[in-house]
């Protein structure tokens, strides 16, 4: 018996290690991710002020703080018992998409394109954002642009890129100014630009990546998303709009749960505890551990969606689903799903920005604690994410439950894992490219490991074959 | 024969400037009216002086000791040195000390930015903590209907029971505990908001330096304290 470690695993954000174990004839008998490090951000916001939970829980993340930011909020709408205005939803909404968009763009670009345009089996030492900017450099800078105006809308609409104190409970801390609105509208052009761009490139790239599309965690599985009455996709879920009720469908599209209360998750979403990773694994309960493996996402939101609601959008994702069927079980079409949730981030954005309301003053309903739980689920760039709190009368934190859209996905990682190890490490000698393959199938997820639990580490690689007497068969190193 | 008025004009110098002081002046008062700048924390003008942050420390010749310029009154010939490397040292020693004691966690606190501490620490460029942190866990009191306790935030700068006790004349802040283990307290210990004696007015919310007492519901950074110093001398004057 073999064992493979890749630890840990690059360009993803976080730190983790794959373990591939392999039997005596060097056939894959199973793969696992685990996630290494812990931070505990449930027990130390314990005794703090409920109103503190959106910007404390944002440090979870310096990528998608915006999520934990509005998952928090939402949790704490509930915790008051009140619903916000409309004109503080709508802005929440737009830092949202620009969100999406920026988080997206860094997956595809950043993290996942240099595989496919350098390679699998290329230098790693150039198969990076830079050896991208060498040799793609339209491709590269675009992603750079893209990622930038993201970023720019989330400073333009709340003052602060990163950890923006301006979601808050009960709403937004300040109005848009009619200026800042048009600033992002004149942005809306060349970023619908770059996307749609990227996207016909990606479609032809496409059919030279037949074969990561099959096996790269293509697999029947369930599927989760929060879903919108209409049918159409929906990322942020407004309480007003009582839309934001979580959704399971099975593998062929099937709806098996629907109208999914925030307050009622548990009920379907039961949490493993894994004891050889500190991500849990969260499955669907009426099936059970590990048969209720479920994934989260972009493909799995397009799966469940009727459409996007948005033109450009919704073409894409016709084309998609002319060329893949309607449902997507392969975790490589995420990137491509990526792309279409950016082009309706963008379109949606100009829907909103140009809606009258969006510049009332009115953004901020005031309450105190009036109930003793609140839920907060959005769809985070990685999936559905979810906040649980409880207060005492006091309105001071007694619990917390987060399910980061990553944790969802574990058993499909794993599952996903092996698939691949299957595939491309069994019977062979070990190259650097195969493991490559492992770590590319572990970013078509995007996992943010540093949401999931916390992470913070080196990105180094090392992989060692051990055989069943523990003696080191072979070792591949790569350093940054 | 008229009386000889006993008021005196002291004068002394503080890094080796030359000025004046009358008669009950502390040396903290003589500098900041001639523009030489002592950080302070728990100096609140119109609040009676109790030099317990021991950031207003100074040298005075001849003294073997460093006094605290906001209680110690300025005499005739003094030479005072307010600005050495050596306390600047001790200053930003101060600052590391308080910041290491609770859990002053500026990313997420209401008062980021509105911070008497936090722009202390900035001012003698604290950009390090070099002692280990105590990580001691304080219970935050959301008891009250319109404020927050914080005691991870709290310095022990005594302001509140202060200003509760000396204008507000409702004495409901009182400290209890010795050295480290001390600890803000209402009433007997009470809960803040089963506190008999509070009349709910936030002066203390107003002095506090830090986030330790704050209004219910303020997110990060949004709370602002009031420019109550106005209203605090007058109503200190009124009092005298």
């Amino acid at each position: 018996m073999q064992t493979i470690r890749i630890d840990g695993i690059t360009r993803i954000e976080g730190h983790g290690r794959i373990t591939i174990q392999l039997d005596d004839h060097g056939v894959v008998e199973d793969a696992h991710l685990h996630v290494l490090q812990f931070r505990g951000f449930e027990k130390l916001c314990e005794g703090r002020p409920f109103y503190e939970m959106p910007s404390i829980t944002a440090r979870i993340c310096g990528i998608c703080p915006v999520s934990h930011l509005l998952a928090g909020a939402k949790a704490c709408d509930a915790i008051m018992g009140l619903r916000i205005p409309e004109a503080a939803e709508m802005l929440r909404r737009i830092v949202h998409l620009a969100q999406i968009t920026q988080s997206h763009a860094l997956s595809f670009f950043h993290l996942s394109s240099p595989d496919f345009l350098m390679g699998w089996d290329s230098d790693p030492r150039e198969r990076n954002l830079l050896g991208l900017v060498d040799k793609h450099p339209d491709l590269a800078l675009s992603g750079i642009r893209l990622r930038k105006w993201g970023q720019q809308v989330i400073d333009l609409v709340g003052g602060r890129r990163i950890h923006n104190p301006w979601i808050v409970q009960g709403g937004v801390a300040s109005p848009l100014t009619m200026a800042k609105r048009d600033e992002i509208l004149s942005g809306i052009p060349d970023a619908l630009a770059i996307a749609l761009r990227t996207l016909i490139f990606f479609k032809h790239m496409m059919e030279k990546l037949g074969e990561e599309t099959e096996v790269f965690g293509n697999f029947r599985s369930m599927f989760m998303a929060i879903g919108r009455e209409d049918g159409n996709l929906c990322l942020y879920g407004s309480r007003r709009r009582h839309e934001g009720w979580l959704r399971f469908a099975d593998a062929d599209g099937n709806i098996v749960a629907d109208n999914i209360h925030p307050r009622d998750y548990q009920e379907y979403i039961g949490e493993a505890v894994d004891s050889a990773s500190y991500m849990k694994a969260p499955y669907y309960k009426p099936l059970g551990y590990p048969a209720g493996m479920y994934r989260v996402g972009p493909a799995a939101r397009l799966n469940m969606c009727r459409q996007c609601g948005t033109p450009h959008a919704d073409k894409a994702l016709n084309e998609f689903r002319h060329m893949y069927g309607n449902i997507s079980l392969s975790s490589f079409h995420n990137h491509y799903a990526r792309l279409i949730e950016i082009i309706f981030a963008i379109e949606r954005m100009e829907q909103i920005l140009e809606m009258p309301i969006i510049l009332t003053d009115d953004v901020r309903a005031e309450a105190k604690a009036n109930e003793a739980e609140g839920v907060g689920i959005i769809e985070a760039p990685r999936g559905t994410l979810i906040h649980h709190y409880k207060v005492d009368g006091d309105g001071m934190m007694t619990g917390a439950n987060l399910i980061v859209a990553t944790a969802h996905n574990t058993l499909a990682m794993n599952h996903g894992l092996k698939q691949v190890a299957e595939n491309y490490i069994s019977g062979h000698e070990v190259t650097e490219g195969m493991l490559n393959r492992m770590e590319g199938l572990i970013r078509s997820f995007d996992p943010c490991l540093s949401c999931a639990t916390h992470a913070d580490g080196t990105m180094d690689l090392i992989v060692d074959v051990v055989d069943s007497e523990g003696q080191l068969q072979q070792r591949l190193a790569r350093r940054r | 024969m008229p009386e000889i008025s006993h008021y005196q004009v002291k004068t002394l110098t503080i890094d080796g400037k030359e000025v004046c002081a009358s008669e009950h002046q502390t040396i903290l008062e003589v500098a900041r009216e001639n523009n030489i700048d002592i950080p302070t924390l728990c100096y609140f003008n119109g609040l009676n002086g109790v030099g317990a942050c021991r950031l207003c420390l100074v040298e005075v010749k001849g003294n073997n000791k460093l006094l605290p310029a906001c209680v110690t009154q300025a005499q005739e010939g003094m030479e005072v040195t307010a600005h050495s490397p050596q306390l600047h040292e001790y200053r930003k020693l101060i600052i590391e000390l308080l910041l290491t004691e609770r859990s002053h966690v500026c990313a997420v606190c209401v008062s980021s930015g509105h911070c008497e501490l936090q722009s202390l620490a900035q001012k003698l460029g604290v950009n390090h903590v070099t002692l280990p942190y105590l990580h001691e866990q304080c219970k935050a009191d959301g008891s009250h209907r319109h404020f927050v306790a914080d005691h991870n935030r709290c310095v022990l700068c005594t302001r509140c029971m202060r200003v509760c006790d000396e204008i507000e004349g409702a004495h409901t802040w009182d400290i209890t505990g010795r050295g480290i283990r001390s600890r803000m307290i209402t009433d007997m210990g009470e809960p803040w908001g089963d506190s008999e004696t509070c009349t709910n007015c936030g002066k203390c919310v107003s002095v506090c330096p830090v986030g330790a007492l704050v209004e219910k519901g303020k997110a990060v950074a949004e709370m602002t304290k009031p420019n109550f110093l106005p209203y605090l001398i007058q109503m200190r004057g009124k009092g005298q």
